[in-house]
């Protein structure tokens, strides 16, 4: 435990407070306006301010978006394995699933929000939009990419079509959906708050995109920064989660080797 | 053991198969295995014996000829697995299931119930001396040992054939020399019959009562070199004379095979 934070989590809080530092000596040397550069002290000082705020945005945009990447969980690894069960092909699977892909998010905002109305499902609907295409890709290929000696061990041995998705083909693709499910939970978070940034601050429950907008709008710099921090520290929070339960899952499941 | 009675184990009379591509990969190859023989095959690179070795498992079905596996014809029973077990060119050893569970595997599918299998595949580890290894992960054997796994699960069905392909290519010599001891080992002691596909001249003389040879594509039998040496092949037979002579026999016919 301690070598992991010396390791990883240390240097990287070091090499903060010296960004913090030499931020702080320019704002102040340079006199700069707030508007255009505020001060790290400036900065901490209206989150402070604001804490409530920032928490409570912080908490709405969360909800959204583990909502959004259990649902991209769930469809993507669901749609993945009735294809590998065969009720559709790989060759009409892959232009359908790349449309979801390449639909950006920011045009299907508005859409969301006239289809769902100014209820919670518009955050949560953008996070499922980005998060399940690199879920159902990366479960596709775990599920379909097995070498070939194994399925041929397994059909000698009579195995049936449940038993080769089973025992074969899902314990095959869980390290895969597990890096598919890494980079869904990141863009979860991205896409709760780029919809509040585009369709304003539409859901029932303002998230940060909602507070960042709003502080734009005002030219509240300070405040600015200081949600653009906790969107990082958000989506850097929902990524260790995801990688801790990951981590426990592989390790209840499988070889530590096999881990991505 | 169950054995079966059959006087021949693989019978295949004018084989041939053509692949949906085209590609005739077998024609006209006739080869008999008899019980408890050891057969090795031997031919150059992409000359049919993988393929032939998945005919015998029933993995593919011939487009030519006639075959039975264990007085058995595989279009009448399905896959003759009751008879056969196959250790595949790659070790296809499960990396998630530990080394008993892989075991196991077979007996899994087939319904066999929790205990019964975990005791049957415990047995198999004794015999290729992996009893230490039983909850071990795959990634931490070495390949030597993930062969052994993979020849005592060929083998938990107590098969009468045991068709291997290719099986000891990514080893080093050592490691190599110390399964094919293993091997013959375990063949003397349980009287299965083995069909081995082998690159290796001298590996093929060493284990085998008879080297066939195949020819360039598409597969047929160019010659059979028998291998007279005794049942009992000691390490020391690899510096004899005799085992000389039959590897330069098996390297001259193979000599045919690639113009």
């Amino acid at each position: 435990m301690m070598g992991w934070l010396s390791r990883g989590i240390l240097p990287t809080l070091l090499l903060l407070a010296c960004l913090a530092v030499v931020w702080e000596a320019l704002a102040r040397a340079l006199e700069a306006s707030s508007l255009v550069l505020a001060a790290p002290s400036a900065i901490l000082a209206e989150a402070w301010t604001h804490a409530s705020e920032i928490v409570y945005s912080g908490l709405s945009t969360l909800v959204s978006a583990l909502a959004g990447f259990t649902a991209s969980l769930v469809v993507g690894t669901g749609a993945a394995v009735l294809m590998a069960w065969g009720f559709w092909s790989r060759a009409n699977r892959f232009p359908r699933a790349i449309l979801l892909k390449v639909v950006p998010v920011v045009v299907a905002a508005p859409l969301i929000t006239i289809w769902s109305g100014a209820g919670v499902s518009g955050p949560w609907g953008a996070s499922f939009l980005l998060g399940v295409f690199p879920v159902f890709h990366c479960a596709a290929i775990g599920l379909s990419r097995v070498d070939p000696d194994l399925l041929g061990m397994f059909s000698f041995h009579n195995a049936s079509r449940w038993q080769i998705l089973a025992r074969l083909r899902v314990p095959h693709a869980v390290p895969m959906v597990v890096a598919g499910a890494k980079v869904s939970a990141g863009l979860a978070v991205v896409g709760s708050i780029a919809w509040e940034l585009v369709a304003g601050c539409a859901a029932r429950v303002p998230g940060l995109g909602c507070l960042i907008w709003q502080s734009f709008a005002r030219s509240h710099t300070e405040l600015l920064f200081a949600c653009v921090g906790a969107s990082t520290l958000l989506g850097l929070g929902v990524f260790l989660g995801v990688e801790s339960v990951a981590r426990l899952v592989l390790a209840r499941l499988e070889d530590p080797a096999r881990r991505f | 053991m169950d054995q079966h009675n059959a006087t021949g184990q693989v019978d295949a009379r004018e084989v041939g198969i053509r692949f949906p591509s085209g590609t005739l990969a077998l024609h006209g190859l006739n080869m008999q295995v008899a019980s408890g023989e050891f057969v090795s095959l031997v031919g150059p690179s992409g000359c049919g014996k993988s393929t032939f070795l998945r005919l015998v498992a029933g993995l593919l079905e011939p487009t030519e000829g006639r075959l039975t596996v264990g007085g058995m014809d595989p279009d009448e029973t399905g896959r003759p697995t009751l008879g056969c077990g196959f250790v595949f060119k790659s070790s296809t050893v499960l990396p998630w299931r530990t080394v008993v569970d892989n075991v196991a595997l077979p007996m899994e599918l087939e319904g066999v119930g929790v205990a019964e299998r975990r005791a049957r595949a415990m047995e198999w580890l004794e015999r290729v001396g992996l009893t230490g290894f039983a909850e071990a992960w795959p990634a931490s054997l070495s390949e030597g040992m993930r062969i052994r796994v993979s020849m005592a699960r060929a083998l938990v069905g107590g098969p009468t054939i045991l068709l291997m392909d290719d099986p000891f290519s990514a080893t080093d010599d050592i490691t190599r020399a110390g399964l094919q001891e293993e091997l013959l080992r375990l063949r003397g002691e349980f009287g299965f019959a083995v069909l081995f596909s082998t690159q290796s001249v001298p590996e093929a003389v060493f284990l085998s009562d008879r080297v066939a040879v195949l020819s360039e594509l598409p597969g047929r039998i160019l010659g059979e070199v028998a291998v007279d040496l005794g049942k009992r092949r000691d390490p020391d037979l690899r510096g004899e004379a005799t085992f000389a002579s039959k590897v330069r026999e098996v390297v001259h016919l193979l000599a045919r095979a690639q113009p």
